[in-house]
C-alpha cells in the first residue's frame, strides 16, 4: 500500500494564530462595552468604523499584492488592530480621522513591512499617535463620563457631529468635551494646585477618573483572563504595571501633593489596556521571557516619565513605540541558557 | 522537584525546560500482551541499520544460511553484523526500499525462508558473566549485532566502552512517545530478560548506580521491575513524571542526575551512559544464551489497524506482512508512521522491512492525526520556545534558517535542537519549524563539506604551485651554473674583442643576417658561395662576426638556450 509523506510532527495542532486572535477580542469585550456604557455610542460607532476600514484596507492591499485576500482577514489580526485603536479614540472623533487612522496602521505601519508577522511597531499605536500629533485638538477632546453629563447627545447627533461636523444649534463643541482625567491632572498640577484640591473635582472616583476606573477594571478583567488561557504571558503586564507603580510610588512618597497616588496612574489613561493588550502585542514585543519583563518594565517606566514630565497627558503609545525599537536588542541580549551550554554544576 | 521514596531513600529528581503533555493514545496497542508473529514469507535484511558503516555481506546468493548465522559484518570500528533471522535461502542482495526519512532505497540480504527455522551453531552462554571480563562481554555484544534499540541505533558495544569509569548507568524504559507500547509491553511481560540485561550491564560499566527510568503512566511496568531488584545491588526503578519528551537521552539525564551533557559532547562526559530497555533484553540474550539479535518487539498501531498490539516480529519482516498480522488496514488510511506521530517519520510504502530500530508502525486515520494546515506568519508568540526542551530559541532559528544565514542559525545552537517535535506542535501558525531546523542542518553539513573540500583542492593547489616553483628554481640555478661555466671557458676570445658596444653587436647582427639572405639569394641562383674567394680580411672579418654571434647567443633567454644545451 502507497502513502502521502509529510514531516514530522504528525500531530494535530492545538493552536491557531486565528484562534489567538479571536481570544484577544473576547478579551477586549467587556471594557469595550463599559466604555460604550460611560461614554456613550461614539465609541461603538469608533468600533465599527475602525473594524470595517481595517477590513477593506487589509483586503485592498492583498489584491495589489495579488495574494489571496481571505486568510488575512479570518486571522482577525486587522480586527484586533481596529478595535485596540478604537477603544484609545475620543468618541466623538470624527470619521476621517478613523478611517485615516485605520488606513496608515494597515497600509504603512502593518502592509508595507510585509504584513502580519512582519511590522516592527504595533500598527493600532502608531495610528493614535500619527494623529495625536498631527490633530491634537481633535485627539483630545473627550466627553466626559455619561454620569456626570446633564445633556448628554443622541445618537444622532453624535452621527451627524461624526460625519458632518455639525452640532445642535445650541451646544458648542467646548460645552460638551472634557478633559481626561490624566490631562485634568496634568494642567491642574502645571497650575501649581494641590492633589488634595484637584481631587475634590466630580470628576474624580475612587484611585482615577469616574467611569475610567471602571472601563480600566472591566480591561483587567479580561486581561486577566487571556493570562490564565495563556493567550498573553504574565510578565509584560505584571513588569509594564510594577515599572508604572514602582516610579509614582516613589515621587508619590517623596511628595504625595505634587505626585499623584500610584493606583491613580494604573486606573487613568491607557495603563491597563497598555499592559495587557498592547504592549503585549507578540509581534512588536520581546520574545524572550527574560526580555519581556525588561520590555514590560521600561514601558512602565516611560509611561509615567512622559506623563509627569512630558509633554503629552497620556502615554503608552510612545513608550510602546519607543520600546518596539528596542525589542530585537533586549531578545538578543536575553537569550536563554542553551542545554549543555556551561551555567550548570556538572557532577 | 519531585521526590521518589524508595526502600527509605529519596531521590531527587530535576526539571528539563519545556516538554509537552500530550494525548498517550497508548491504550489501543496495550491491551493484550506481545504477540507471537508466523514466519514471513520473505525477510529483507538492509545491510546498512545502524550508525556507522555498512555491514558487507559474508554469504552468496544461493547460499543457504540457518537461522542466528552472521551474513554481513564489516570490521569498522563503529559498526554492527547482521545474523540470519531463520534458516533458508538468500535469494538476492540488491537495493530494496528500506525505512529511511529520504525515501531512497539501500541494499539489502533477501531470504527466503525454508520453514525449519534452523539454528546455526551459537557461542557459548556466558552464564557466570560475573567472572566474565567487561572486554570479552562486549565482544560478545558486538559479535551479536545489538544496536541501540530506542531508536537510535548506535552500536551497543560502542557505547559500553567509554574508557573512563561511570557513575550513572541509565536504563531508558520512559518512552515517552504517544502511542508507541512495545518497550512498557517487554518491561511487564519479560521483566526478568530486562533485569538480567541491566546486571550485566551493571557489572560491565561497574557504576556506582544503575537507575531505570519509567514514566508514571506504567505503573505495571514500575512495579514489575521494581519487584525484582534486590536489596544489595545498586539498582533503583525511577518513576519519573510523564512529560514529553523524557526519554531523551539528554533530557533523562537531566532528569535523574541534574547533570547536562555538554552541547556536542557524550552523556560519558558527565559520568553517565544510558541504554534502552530493550537493548539490555537483547544483550541479556546474547550473553546469557548466545543468540544475537534477530527479532524485536514492535508497536502495531493507530485507528487505521484492525487489531493493533504489539508484535515480535523478526528483523526484516516487511511491515506489510506484520500489518497483516495486526488484522490489516481498516479506516481508509492516508498515512503510516515509522515511530511515534512526534518523531516518527512517514513512509511511503508498506513494502519496507521492521529493522533493529524500529520500535512502531503507527497508522493513524485522517481524523486522528489530521495533516496540518497552511502554514501563516509567524506572529512571534515564542510560544516554541516555551516548551523547547534545549531551551533554544526556535522562532529566531526559523528565521534564519528560512533566510538561509546558516551562521546566525548556528550562533543560536541549531546543533542543539533533537529535533522533537514540541514547536511544531505548539505553533499557532502551523509552520513546519523542525523541518525547518533539518534542512538548514542539512545545508551546514553541505556547505562543511564544501568548504572542506575547497579547503583540500586549495592546499593542492597551494601544493603544486610551490612544487612547479621548486622545479623552476632548481632549473634556474642548473643554468646559472651553466652559463658561468661558459663565460667562463672563452675568456681568451673575449679579451680580443672587448666590450662589443650594443650597437656594434645590432650592426653586426643585421650584416650577418643580411650575408645570410645574400647566401641564400646565391643557393638558389646556384651560384658558387661567395665565401669561395674571399679575401684574407673579408675572411677575418668572417670569423670576428662569427665569435660575436656566439658570444651573443650564449646571453640570449634561457629557454632558447635549453634547447641547445
Amino acid at each position: 500500500m502507497e502513502f502521502q509523506t509529510h514531516s514530522s510532527p504528525h500531530t494535530s495542532r492545538p493552536n491557531r494564530v486565528d484562534k489567538v486572535m479571536l481570544q484577544v477580542v473576547m478579551a477586549l469585550i467587556p471594557g469595550t462595552i463599559a466604555l460604550i456604557f460611560y461614554f456613550g455610542w461614539g465609541v461603538l460607532l469608533n468600533v465599527i468604523l475602525a473594524v470595517a476600514s481595517a477590513a477593506a484596507f487589509e483586503a485592498l492591499v492583498m489584491k495589489l499584492r495579488k495574494r489571496p485576500v481571505l486568510p488575512p482577514l479570518f486571522d482577525l489580526s486587522a480586527v484586533v488592530t481596529a478595535l485596540l485603536f478604537a477603544v484609545a479614540i475620543p468618541p466623538l472623533l470624527p470619521w476621517w480621522l478613523v478611517v485615516l487612522g485605520m488606513a496608515f496602521a494597515i497600509i504603512m505601519v502593518k502592509q508595507m513591512y510585509g504584513g502580519l508577522g512582519y511590522n516592527p511597531f504595533n500598527p493600532a499605536m502608531a495610528a493614535y499617535v500619527l494623529l495625536l500629533i498631527s490633530y491634537p485638538v481633535e485627539m483630545t477632546s473627550w466627553l466626559p463620563p455619561q454620569l456626570l453629563v446633564e445633556n448628554s447627545l443622541s445618537l444622532g447627533e453624535i452621527l451627524s457631529f461624526k460625519f458632518a461636523g455639525t452640532l445642535p444649534v445650541d451646544l458648542t463643541l467646548d460645552a460638551i468635551t472634557m478633559a481626561t482625567p490624566l490631562d485634568e491632572m496634568r494642567t491642574k498640577l502645571d497650575l501649581n494646585q494641590m492633589i488634595s484640591e484637584i481631587q475634590t473635582s466630580p470628576l474624580w472616583g475612587d484611585f482615577g477618573g469616574q467611569g475610567w476606573e471602571w472601563v480600566g477594571n472591566w480591561f483587567l478583567m479580561g486581561g486577566i483572563w487571556m493570562v490564565y488561557k495563556r493567550t498573553i504571558t504574565w510578565q509584560i503586564p505584571l513588569a509594564f504595571l510594577t515599572g508604572l507603580v514602582g516610579m509614582a510610588t516613589l515621587f508619590w512618597l517623596f511628595d504625595p501633593e505634587s505626585f499623584p497616588f500610584p493606583l491613580f496612574h494604573v486606573f487613568s489613561g491607557g495603563a491597563i489596556l497598555g499592559a495587557f493588550f498592547i504592549a503585549t502585542d507578540p509581534v512588536t514585543a520581546s520574545t524572550t521571557r527574560a526580555g519581556q519583563l525588561i520590555y514590560g518594565a521600561a514601558i512602565g517606566v516611560l509611561v509615567y516619565i512622559i506623563r509627569t514630565w512630558g509633554g503629552y497627558p497620556d502615554a503608552v503609545a510612545f513608550a510602546v513605540l519607543l520600546m518596539n525599537m528596542a525589542a530585537p536588542t533586549i531578545d538578543y541580549y536575553t537569550r536563554p541558557r542553551v542545554y549543555g551550554h556551561g551555567g550548570i554544576k556538572n557532577g | 522537584m519531585y521526590v521518589e521514596a524508595k526502600r527509605g531513600k529519596s531521590r531527587e529528581l530535576w526539571k528539563f525546560h519545556g516538554g509537552l503533555h500530550l494525548p498517550e493514545h497508548k491504550d489501543i496497542s496495550l491491551t493484550r500482551p506481545a504477540q507471537q508473529t508466523s514466519l514471513p514469507k520473505r525477510l529483507v535484511l538492509p545491510l546498512h541499520q545502524h550508525i556507522g558503516v555498512p555491514a558487507q555481506p559474508l554469504i552468496e546468493v544461493g547460499q543457504h544460511v540457518f537461522k542466528g548465522q552472521k551474513i554481513a559484518d564489516a570490521s569498522a570500528p563503529v559498526t554492527a553484523p547482521l545474523h540470519a533471522p531463520t534458516s533458508g535461502t538468500v535469494l538476492e542482495i540488491s537495493d530494496h526500499p528500506i525505512p529511511h526519512p529520504s525515501g531512497l532505497p539501500g541494499e539489502c540480504i533477501v531470504i527466503e525462508p525454508d520453514g525449519r527455522d534452523e539454528w546455526s551453531e551459537l557461542p557459548l552462554p556466558i552464564t557466570d558473566y560475573l567472572s566474565a571480563d567487561a572486554k570479552t562481554l562486549r565482544e560478545r555484544i558486538r559479535e551479536s549485532g545489538i544496536v541501540g534499540m530506542g531508536g537510535a541505533t548506535f552500536p551497543s558495544a560502542v557505547k559500553l566502552n567509554p574508557g573512563k569509569p561511570i557513575k550513572t548507568l541509565i536504563i531508558n524504559g520512559a518512552e515517552c512517545e504517544p502511542y508507541i507500547t512495545c518497550d512498557d509491553r517487554l518491561m511487564q511481560d519479560e521483566p526478568e530478560r530486562v533485569m538480567a540485561g541491566v546486571r550485566i550491564l551493571q557489572h560491565m560499566l561497574q557504576s556506582e548506580e544503575c537507575l531505570i527510568a519509567i514514566e508514571d503512566n506504567k505503573s505495571e511496568a514500575i512495579l514489575a521491575l521494581h519487584n525484582l531488584v534486590q536489596d544489595d545491588e545498586p539498582i533503583e526503578v525511577i518513576r519519573i513524571p510523564t512529560l514529553y519528551p523524557s526519554g531523551g537521552e539528554k533530557q533523562l539525564i537531566r532528569i535523574l542526575t541534574g547533570r547536562e551533557v555538554p552541547s556536542s559532547g557524550l552523556p560519558a562526559q558527565v559520568d553517565v551512559i544510558c541504554h534502552n530497555v530493550a537493548t539490555a533484553a537483547a544483550i541479556a540474550d546474547a550473553v546469557l544464551e548466545g543468540k544475537p539479535l534477530i527479532s524485536r518487539l514492535v508497536t502495531i498501531t493507530g485507528e487505521g489497524i484492525r487489531e493493533p498490539g504489539n508484535f515480535q516480529a523478526m528483523i526484516g519482516t516487511p511491515a506489510s506482512e506484520l500489518i497483516a498480522q495486526a488484522g490489516g488496514y481498516q479506516n481508509n488510511p492516508q498515512q503510516l508512521i515509522m515511530g511515534g506521530p512526534m518523531m516518527g517519520f512517514d513512509l511511503a510504502t508498506d513494502a519496507i522491512p521492521i529493522t533493529k530500530g524500529s520500535n512502531c508502525l503507527l497508522c493513524p486515520t485522517p481524523e486522528e492525526l489530521p495533516r496540518p494546515e497552511a502554514a501563516q506568519a509567524c506572529i512571534r508568540c515564542g510560544r516554541c520556545a516555551d516548551v523547547c526542551p534545549a531551551n533554544l530559541l526556535p522562532q529566531q532559528m526559523y528565521w534564519y534558517s528560512r533566510a538561509k544565514d546558516l551562521e546566525k542559525v548556528q550562533d543560536y545552537n541549531l546543533f542543539d535542537c533533537i529535533e522533537c517535535g514540541c514547536c511544531s506542535h505548539v505553533c499557532p501558525s502551523h509552520i513546519p519549524l523542525v523541518q525547518y531546523y533539518r534542512f538548514a542542518k542539512h545545508e551546514s553539513w553541505a556547505q562543511e563539506q564544501e568548504r572542506r573540500e575547497s579547503e583540500h583542492a586549495k592546499q593542492r593547489h597551494d601544493a603544486r604551485v610551490a612544487r612547479l616553483e621548486r622545479l623552476e628554481a632548481a632549473r634556474k640555478a642548473r643554468l646559472r651554473k651553466k652559463k658561468e661555466a661558459l663565460d667562463k671557458k672563452p675568456p681568451a676570445k673575449k679579451a680580443t674583442k672587448p666590450e662589443a658596444s650594443d650597437k656594434e653587436s645590432k650592426q653586426a647582427a643585421i650584416e650577418a643576417a643580411m650575408k645570410r639572405a645574400a647566401e641564400k639569394k646565391a643557393k638558389q641562383q646556384a651560384q658558387p658561395k661567395n665565401t669561395e674567394n674571399l679575401t684574407p680580411a673579408q675572411q677575418a672579418k668572417i670569423e670576428a662576426v662569427e665569435q660575436r654571434r656566439k658570444a651573443t647567443q650564449a646571453s640570449t633567454p634561457e629557454h632558447e638556450t635549453e634547447q641547445q644545451s
